[in-house]
C-alpha cells in the first residue's frame, strides 16, 4: 500500500519535532547516566514509535519500509540510544512474529509490542557463534507440550527490559548447521530464563546489551515460529528487513554530523577566516555530503523495491554494507572538521563517533555483508539472472 | 459543552524570520509554517476538555491559504473531532477574522471560544477580544487555568504583577496564555485517523464578510544589528569615554 503523502509528510515531521524537542537537549544527560529517561521512553510510547512495524489490526501503524525509512532517518539524527530503547520492538525483536507468527502467537504478543507495554528482543548471538549464525548450540529438545532450553546468548540487546525474546536454538542436536534451528517465542519471566548483567561497551550509552541465559526453561510447544528447522530461514528473513531499518538510522547519523560539520566549519575561524573557507575542510564535508546522498539513494530504492515484493537481500547487504561504512567515516571526518573541539566531549562529536561504530557490526558485520553479496550474486549467475 | 478552536497558520517558531528586500513584509517563500503555539494550547484545552467530560465536540477552524487544511489537520490529530477551513489568500486582518468567527459562531453555536492570546506572526493580541465585543460575550484573556464551575467558568488570568480569577458565564470568549498546557504530540496513529475526520471548506463569501483591509503596513525592517562592545585600558579611560557619549 503506497502511504498517502499528506499523511507522511506529518508522520516525519512529528518524529523530527520530538527528536528536536525531546531528545537532543539531553543527549550529553544520557551519555553520561547510561539511561533513557522513563519520561522519554513514556513519550515515545505515547507517540506510537513502538508500534510502526506492527499490522494496523494488532494497534500498529503498519508503515511500508519506504515510510519506515524515513522514519528511521529522523530517528537517527539524535545519539542511536534513543533509537534503541524502540528498536528492537520496531524491527528484530518482533518481525518474526509479524513476518511468520500464527494468529493466536500475533494476538497474544503483537497489541503490548506496538504499544511499547511489551518490550521484544532478538537472541541470536552466542559465545561461541555470532557471525556464523548457524552454528548455534543454544538447544530446544521437545518434552511433551514443551520445549526444553539450555544455552547462554550474548550481547543481546534490551535484554534487561525485554518481557519476550525470539530465541534461535537447535532442535535437532544431530543436525549441525542452520538446519537443525528453531525460533521461539520466550517469554522473561519463564522459570529457567535469566538475564545478565549489561556490558560496559564503547557507545550508545542509554541502551543496553546483555547476556541471556536459559537452564531448563520450559517453553510451550506453540511459541515455535514457523516450522520446526525454519529458524534460520525466520532469522535471516528479519535480518533483511533490520538491514535496511539500521542503514537508515546510520544515514540519518550522517545527516545530523554534516549539519554539525558545517555549522561548526561557519563558525570557527583560523588563518583569518571561516575554516569552511578551506578546500580541505570543504573537501572532507563534501565528501561525507556526497557519500550520505549515495546511501540514502540506497535505502529508498532497496525500501520501495521490499515493498513492491522483490527479494532484497542482496540490495539490503550492499546498502547495509554502504551506509554504515560511510557512516564510519563521517563520523572519523565529523571529528577530524573539529579538531581538538571533536575529541573533548562537551561538544558532543567524540560521542557519536563511539556510538556509530556498532553500526559496522550488528546485525551483520561489514564482512558478513560481502558474503552475502557475494553469495548472492554467485546464485544469480548460476540461475542465468545476472 | 461545545468547544469551538480557531488555529492559524504561521512562521514556523523555529525559523530565523528574514524581511523582503523590499521593505512591506517578511518573506515567506519556502519557509516552514505550522500552528501558532498558543493555538497549540488551546487545541491542547479544549481536547483535555473533553477527555474529562467537560466539552462534547471540539471544532477547529481556520482562515486562510489552502494549506491550512494542514494545521487543522495537526488539530485533529490532537484530538479534535472535525475541522472548517475559510480559504482566503488575502491577508486577513484581526477585525475581519473576528466578523468571520461571529458568523461561524452564529452557525455552530458553540458554549465557549478557545483562542490563542495572539499569533506569533504579528502579535496582534485582538481576536479574542474583537469576536467578545461582536458577539457582546463575556471574556476571559489571558487564560492560565480553566475550570468549569457549573454553567460557567472560572478563568484565572495573568496579569500584570500576578493572577486575576474572573467568572464567566457561558457562552465565553477564552483566550489562553503560554503557562495553560503542555500541548501534547499527536501520536502517529491519530495523525493517521486525522486524515478520515471531516473538514468542511467555505469561503469568507459565504458568510457575507468584507475581509479588504483595513490597516496599509509603512515598513517592515529587521531589528537594529547590536554592535560590538570596546575594551578600554583603564577606569579613566573609561569614564571619559562615558562622558564623551554622554551617558554620565
Amino acid at each position: 500500500m503506497a502511504f498517502d503523502a499528506e499523511i507522511r509528510a506529518a508522520l516525519i515531521e512529528q518524529v523530527r519535532r520530538f527528536v528536536t524537542e525531546k531528545c537532543v537537549p539531553i543527549e550529553a544527560q544520557v551519555g553520561d547516566e547510561d539511561e533513557v529517561p522513563q519520561a522519554v521512553v513514556d513519550e515515545m510510547k505515547n507517540l506510537g514509535l513502538f508500534g510502526i512495524a506492527v499490522p494496523e489490526e494488532y494497534g500498529g501503524l503498519a508503515l511500508d519500509m519506504e515510510t519506515e525509512a524515513l522514519v528511521a532517518f529522523e530517528l537517527g539524527q539524535t545519539s542511536p540510544a534513543f533509537r534503541s530503547v524502540a528498536g528492537t520492538n520496531i524491527g528484530i525483536g518482533s518481525q518474526a512474529l509479524v513476518l511468520f507468527g500464527t494468529d493466536a502467537q500475533k494476538e497474544k504478543w503483537l497489541p503490548g509490542i506496538a504499544s511499547g507495554d511489551l518490550i521484544a528482543s532478538f537472541a541470536l548471538t552466542e559465545p561461541e557463534a555470532g557471525s556464523d549464525a548457524g552454528s548455534l548450540t543454544t538447544k530446544a529438545i521437545r518434552d511433551g507440550d514443551h520445549y526444553v532450553l539450555n544455552g547462554t546468548k550474548r550481547y543481546i540487546t534490551n535484554a534487561n527490559k525485554a518481557d519476550l525474546f525470539t530465541v534461535m536454538a537447535r532442535t535437532d542436536v544431530d543436525t549441525p548447521g542452520p538446519k537443525g534451528v528453531s525460533a521461539f517465542v520466550v517469554e522473561r519471566d519463564t522459570p529457567g530464563v535469566s538475564v545478565g548483567v549489561p556490558e560496559k561497551k564503547m557507545g550508545q550509552q542509554g541502551a543496553h546489551i546483555c547476556d541471556v541465559i536459559f537452564e531448563d526453561a520450559r517453553v510451550p510447544a506453540e511459541n515455535i515460529i514457523g516450522k520446526e528447522g525454519e529458524g534460520f530461514k525466520v532469522a535471516m528473513s528479519v535480518l533483511d528487513k533490520g538491514r535496511l531499518h539500521i542503514s537508515a538510522v546510520a544515514t540519518g547519523v550522517s545527516k545530523r554530523l554534516i549539519r554539525e560539520m558545517v555549522n561548526y566549519a561557519l563558525e570557527r575561524k583560523q588563518f583569518g577566516t571561516a575554516i569552511m573557507n578551506h578546500q580541505m575542510i570543504q573537501a572532507m564535508i563534501a565528501d561525507s555530503q556526497a557519500e550520505t546522498y549515495a546511501a540514502e539513494c540506497m535505502i529508498m530504492d532497496a525500501a520501495r523495491r521490499r515493498d513492491a515484493g522483490e527479494d532484497v537481500t542482496l540490495l539490503a547487504s550492499s546498502t547495509k554494507l554502504f551506509a554504515t561504512e560511510a557512516c564510519g567515516r563521517v563520523a572519523d571526518r565529523a571529528v577530524q572538521v573539529f579538531g581538538g573541539a571533536g575529541y573533548v566531549s562537551d561538544y558532543g562529536i567524540e560521542r557519536f563517533y563511539r556510538d556509530v561504530r556498532i553500526f559496522r557490526l550488528y546485525e551483520g558485520t561489514s564482512q558478513i555483508q560481502q558474503i552475502i553479496i557475494a553469495r548472492e550474486l554467485a546464485k544469480a549467475a548460476k540461475a542465468g539472472r545476472l | 459543552m461545545k468547544v469551538l478552536v480557531p488555529v492559524k497558520r504561521v512562521i514556523d517558531y523555529n525559523v530565523k524570520v528574514r524581511v523582503k528586500p523590499d521593505q512591506t513584509g517578511v518573506d515567506l517563500a519556502n519557509v516552514k509554517m505550522s500552528m501558532n503555539p498558543f493555538d497549540e494550547i488551546s487545541v491542547e484545552e479544549a481536547v483535555r476538555m473533553k477527555e474529562a467530560g467537560t466539552a462534547t465536540e471540539v471544532v477547529i477552524v481556520s482562515i486562510g491559504p489552502k494549506q491550512a487544511q494542514e494545521t487543522i489537520r495537526t488539530a485533529l490529530a490532537m484530538g479534535g473531532d472535525r475541522g472548517i477551513l475559510i480559504n482566503t489568500d488575502e491577508t486577513v486582518e484581526p477585525l475581519a477574522v473576528a466578523k468571520i468567527l461571529a458568523k461561524v459562531v452564529a452557525e455552530e453555536s458553540p458554549d465557549l471560544v478557545l483562542l490563542g492570546k495572539q499569533a506569533i506572526d504579528d502579535d496582534s493580541n485582538q481576536t479574542g477580544q474583537m469576536l467578545a465585543a461582536l458577539l457582546d460575550w463575556p471574556q476571559g484573556t489571558f487564560a492560565y487555568k480553566i475550570e468549569k464551575d457549573g454553567d460557567a467558568l472560572t478563568v484565572t488570568r495573568e496579569v500584570d504583577g500576578g493572577l486575576q480569577t474572573v467568572k464567566l458565564a457561558t457562552p465565553a470568549i477564552v483566550t489562553v496564555d503560554l503557562r495553560l498546557n503542555e500541548p501534547r504530540y499527536a501520536s502517529l496513529p491519530n495523525i493517521m485517523k486525522a486524515k478520515k475526520k471531516p473538514i468542511d471548506e467555505k469561503a469568507p463569501g459565504d458568510y457575507g464578510v468584507d475581509i479588504s483591509p483595513r490597516l496599509s503596513v509603512v515598513k517592515v525592517t529587521e531589528p537594529p544589528v547590536r554592535e560590538a562592545g570596546e575594551k578600554v585600558e583603564d577606569v579613566a579611560t573609561l569614564v571619559s569615554k562615558l562622558k564623551s557619549a554622554g551617558a554620565i
